[in-house]
């Protein structure tokens, strides 16, 4: 089932004189995590914003076809009413939070929905505990490192209980081991919690891993949409400039050099380790 | 030549940010700060262009004391590109954006003309000449910034964060732009997370934890000890965590570059053949 369907989208930003996207039609399943990248100025947070409602309710300009999400036409319901079901958590934590404490800022979505406050309570938990930042509810957010203010704004969307989180670059910030674990947060509330992840990234070396499904643009159109390792192997990927992960890298030029490893392209240094392990012990 | 002395700097609130910094940076060289959030590194740049001032110690730029000399002084000396570009751009266009340090600093119309397009022509921005900064991409408007900078030719160019937001062709075009620099004898100091890129450019690295330089040296040889890097935060390069793993079988530990492990892994392969 898709979760997450465009038809034939075209969109201009107002006073654009380029358009962002053209003719995109792409279909995401429910449950997956998907990774979004292509070169800068690609579309893909334009993308993004066509499907929480951004575009076209907060972004007028000019918008020809059609977004579902989760059964909800974008075009015809309100951003607040899309918000509880589909959450995005921005490059830079600090354009999201804003109250005094972790807390309130987690329970701010809910409280604007009305929801009553017994269940408040425990969702606002359950946010906190997922992400790892329970411990901090009391703490103002400004007062936070980058990675714990990413998972304040991580368990934000989250309290909402989404069907779909849309992160755009959400570590960009942040130090590597920071990064890693804002991922391993992400591939968890996928993997546990079934929530469709939609992730945009130009780091693919950090994030290949996780996906399950890879969409490759370029000047707002998708040139490539599938399984990762068929799609990061393609010669094509290539070319547009995508960086793919410098072990998938290794293992296509050991290939070409005639070495024998197995069929399966590694998406990651463990993975490509493994491989190795066995051709220099064979 | 930038000379660090035992520098500490405290915040107004009493954050200790540098806890006794000491460095030579010579003419010519090319060095990447890395470090966890928090660490100082960005603390430590600003002292470099006398933007913050050390609570103790000292720092010399050309052997002049940095509180000797104004900023502004220093900034034909020190150019420095901050990580947020926002925080640096308020022009109507990009190449007003661009001649405005340049005609603050009492340049010749004719000569601002020719800087102004050169940088944009440098950084692929001829397009957007006249276009708003704020119309631009976040990826862009960085390289904006770094045009701003560029055009007025300082001899020590400072770099915060210069990755961020910027796809993988355009790192590509900052890794040939930095090498570029580099055989023109500029002193390069950048501020980076981005593991995969400092072990493609093969830098000096200086790793900060906790307001101090904990290791100093090669790319080669900092990026490659994981014990090191974990106390900063950093996981090593991709290359090099396929390497650590398969210590076992005689390969070197050192390696960061994939052309490299292929060199190597071949040579083991063939070992093993014989």
């Amino acid at each position: 089932m898709s979760i997450i369907e465009t038809k034939n989208l075209t969109y201009t930003y107002p006073g654009g004189i380029e358009t962002s996207l053209r003719d995109l039609s792409v279909k995401i399943q429910k449950g997956k995590f998907v990774l979004i990248t292509g070169p800068s100025g690609c579309g893909k947070t334009t993308l993004c914003r066509c499907f929480n409602g951004l575009i076209p309710h907060f972004y007028q300009g000019e918008l020809v076809g059609e977004t579902t999400v989760v059964g909800l036409k974008v075009a015809e319901h309100p951003i607040y009413e899309l918000a509880k079901q589909v959450g995005l958590v921005f490059q830079n934590p600090e354009n999201q939070l804003f109250a005094l404490s972790v807390e309130k800022d987690v329970a701010f979505g809910l409280e604007n929905l009305g929801v009553p406050r017994e269940e408040m309570r425990k969702r606002v938990d359950w946010a906190l505990n997922l992400t790892g930042i329970y411990d901090l509810k009391e703490r103002a957010p400004h007062e936070l490192s980058g990675g714990q203010q990413q998972r304040v704004a991580i368990a934000s969307v989250l309290a909402m209980q989404p069907e779909v989180i849309i992160l755009d670059e959400p570590t960009s910030f942040l130090d590597p081991l920071g990064a890693k674990k804002i991922f391993e947060v992400i591939y968890d509330l996928n993997t546990k919690l079934g929530i469709t992840v939609v992730l945009v990234e130009h780091r693919l070396d950090l994030t290949a891993r996780y996906a399950n499904h890879i969409i490759i643009m370029d000047n707002g159109e998708i040139i490539l949409d599938g399984e990762p390792r068929k799609i990061l192997n393609s010669e094509k990927t290539r070319l547009i400039g995508v960086g793919i992960p410098k072990p998938t890298r290794l293992y296509q030029i050991l290939r070409k050099d005639g070495v024998r490893l197995s069929n399966t392209i590694p998406l990651c240094s463990d993975e490509m380790a493994t491989m190795l392990r066995e051709a220099l012990k064979s | 030549m930038i000379e660090v002395k035992d520098v500490h700097f405290a915040y107004p609130n009493g954050v200790e940010a540098l806890k006794g910094v000491s460095l030579t940076i010579k003419n010519g060289e090319f060095i990447a700060i890395m470090g966890e959030n928090g660490a100082g590194k960005t603390t430590l740049i600003k002292h470099f262009n006398g933007l913050l001032k050390p609570t103790k110690g000292s720092i010399f730029v050309d052997k002049v004391e940095t509180t000797e000399v104004s900023v502004a002084a220093l900034a034909r000396t020190v150019g420095f590109v901050f990580q947020n570009p926002d925080n640096q751009l308020f022009s109507e266009t990009v190449e007003e954006e661009i001649a405005f340090a340049l005609k603050n600093f009492g340049f010749k119309e004719k000569t601002i003309k020719g800087r102004v397009t050169w940088a944009l022509n440098l950084l692929g921005l001829t397009q957007y000449r006249k276009t708003s900064p704020f119309m631009l991409s976040g990826g862009e408007r960085k390289r904006v910034a770094l045009a701003s900078v560029l055009a007025w030719n300082p001899r020590i160019l400072i770099l915060d964060e210069p990755t961020i937001g910027q796809d993988h062709q355009q790192k590509e075009k900052l890794l040939q732009f930095i090498l570029q620099m580099k055989t023109q004898r500029k002193t390069i100091i950048i501020v980076t997370h981005d593991v995969e890129f400092v072990a493609e450019c093969d830098p000096r690295v200086l790793l900060m934890h906790q307001g101090k330089i904990v290791a100093d040296g090669e790319a080669r040889k900092v990026l490659t000890n994981p014990e090191i890097l974990l106390h900063a935060s950093i996981i090593p390069p991709q290359i090099t965590q396929v390497f650590l793993q398969l210590s076992d079988f005689e390969l070197p530990k050192e390696v960061i570059d994939v052309y490299e492990a292929r060199e190597k892994l071949l040579n083991a392969l063939e070992r093993k053949a014989k």
